[in-house]
């Protein structure tokens, strides 16, 4: 097991995405994020505050959740129960900032644009991924705002731990034998 | 991510499901239930499953909804009705469906006037089966939406009061809602005249009542079942005149109680029989709600399953 993000550089890197999106997104006018459940959800949270803490102000944030839009039901051997979608603005011509919290083969995100077009029909769509797992990509889908590129093998996972639910931010590198 | 496992293959009945089972369809219905209301109600899900509604017996609600749903999640549907069909020849029921299953159809949804038939074809054939009626058996997806709608109303139905009144003895609907309620851990009560209660309902675990309105009075919820006269070669009642007389719900007795009650009813209603115009048009009636549940649950029947594949 390989640490590759300890809590003070975990702090960091949630700064510096923020910074990030404000640089591209000057006080955040017809903007929106979108976390994608269930983990996205912790990061896309992270965003807001941060945002609300560095610039004051609020984004409109929704939650949404790809579960139906999934192309392996039938590979499964649980099957994948929902969670919750929570969009109350529409998303029409605005910039929305996808968020989850690991970018590996990309089908997560194929998903995703899935989900959201039915919501509306965005200016734009962008990408945040707190990790991106390099040359693992099954989709040519690639992220516009990362928190750390980490290279690993298929037989390796990488795992996030939040705070909020795991008692710890960290991110590891586990090698599965 | 959450994972848990649906034990089943088909849809045969609520007698073999498991509370979690039920619960998980529940569940899960909430998702399709809230995708209902968004501009596009339809997702991806089944996009590679074919579905053929076969019906051996007439259906609005059940048929329209379970078609909706199949829609909604994207499946190939093909309806078949009987009556326009090679069954008229004589086609039996096995070869129907394998000739149907010959072209490459992975559900069948099922209604028969058979009770059991479901069972014996899920027995020779290689679909999964959704029971959506068989017989005087069980209607299990009717069930589940009947549980969701109490849900919805009353939070959960552990320890809720639920009476079902009326023609128990040739209703899939009761049986189903009793097992189904049971499981949840609601208390039942059947109520109608005795010659269409079954003489060993009790064994079940349910109260027994010949007077409608002391399980009116005792229920959080009152389930109404039509009167089968499809169903009925003997005189069971003298007349529908009297039987609406002596158990027919009516908007006075509802009111007359004082209390919150949930009024439900399956539907067709037999207008002025078993449940007056002005009680089934009240505020106390839920009776859409459960036509506008069915579609969600139905869903999420259908996900479930055929994520089983």
């Amino acid at each position: 097991m390989k640490l590759l993000l300890d809590q003070e550089k975990f702090d960091f890197v949630i700064q510096r995405l923020a910074q990030q999106l404000i640089e591209n997104h000057p006080d955040f006018v017809n903007c929106v994020l979108i976390g994608i459940q269930p983990r996205g959800i912790f990061l896309a949270n992270r965003i807001v505050a941060q945002i609300k803490y560095d610039f004051k102000i609020v984004v409109p944030y929704g939650k949404l959740d790809i579960t139906f839009h999934r192309d392996d039901i039938h590979s499964q051997n649980n099957m994948l129960i929902p969670n919750q979608t929570d969009i109350d603005f529409s998303i029409d011509g605005k910039q929305v900032i996808l968020i989850d919290d690991v970018l590996y083969t990309g089908r997560t995100i194929r998903s995703a644009l899935d989900a959201l077009v039915d919501f509306g029909r965005p200016d734009k769509v962008e990408l945040m991924a707190l990790i991106d797992r390099r040359y693992s990509r099954e989709f040519p889908i690639q992220a516009d705002y990362i928190g750390l590129r980490v290279d690993s093998i298929f037989s390796q996972k990488v795992k996030v731990f939040w705070k909020e639910n795991d008692k710890k931010d960290e991110v590891v590198l586990i090698d599965n034998h | 991510m959450e994972k848990t496992t649906f034990t089943q293959k088909h849809l045969l009945g609520i007698k073999d499901l498991t509370r979690n089972d039920i619960e998980l369809v529940l569940k899960t219905a909430d998702s399709f239930k809230d995708l209902m209301n968004r501009p596009v109600k339809k997702v991806p899900s089944l996009k590679d499953t074919t579905i053929v509604n076969l019906f051996y017996e007439n259906s609005t609600r059940t048929r329209i909804s379970f078609e909706l749903a199949e829609k909604r999640l994207s499946a190939d549907t093909i309806n078949f009705a009987t009556s326009s069909s090679s069954v008229s020849k004589g086609e039996t029921l096995i070869d129907t469906a394998n000739n149907i299953l010959s072209m490459k159809v992975d559900m069948i949804v099922m209604r028969h006037y058979a009770s059991g038939a479901p069972h014996f074809l899920s027995r020779h054939v290689d679909a999964a089966i959704i029971n959506a009626g068989d017989g005087t058996n069980e209607h299990p997806t009717q069930a589940l939406l009947d549980a969701y709608s109490i849900r919805e109303q009353l939070g959960s139905l552990q320890g809720k009061k639920v009476a079902i009144l009326g023609d128990i003895m040739h209703s899939r609907v009761a049986l189903s809602n009793i097992f189904c309620l049971k499981k949840l851990g609601a208390e039942v009560t059947v109520a109608g005249p005795p010659t269409l209660i079954p003489k060993h309902i009790k064994s079940l675990g349910v109260n027994v009542t010949y007077n409608i309105q002391e399980a009116l009075a005792w229920c959080d919820v009152a389930n109404v079942l039509r009167i089968q006269l499809e169903r009925q070669n003997l005189p069971l009642f003298s007349s529908l005149r009297e039987y609406s007389l002596y158990y027919g719900v009516t908007k006075k007795m509802l009111d007359s109680l004082k209390k919150e009650i949930v009024l439900m009813h399956p539907g067709p209603i037999n207008r002025g029989v078993e449940l007056s115009s002005d009680a089934a048009d009240s505020h106390h009636s839920i009776i859409l709600n459960q036509v506008e549940n069915g579609v969600a649950v139905r869903m999420a029947v259908l996900y479930l399953l055929a994520g089983k594949k």
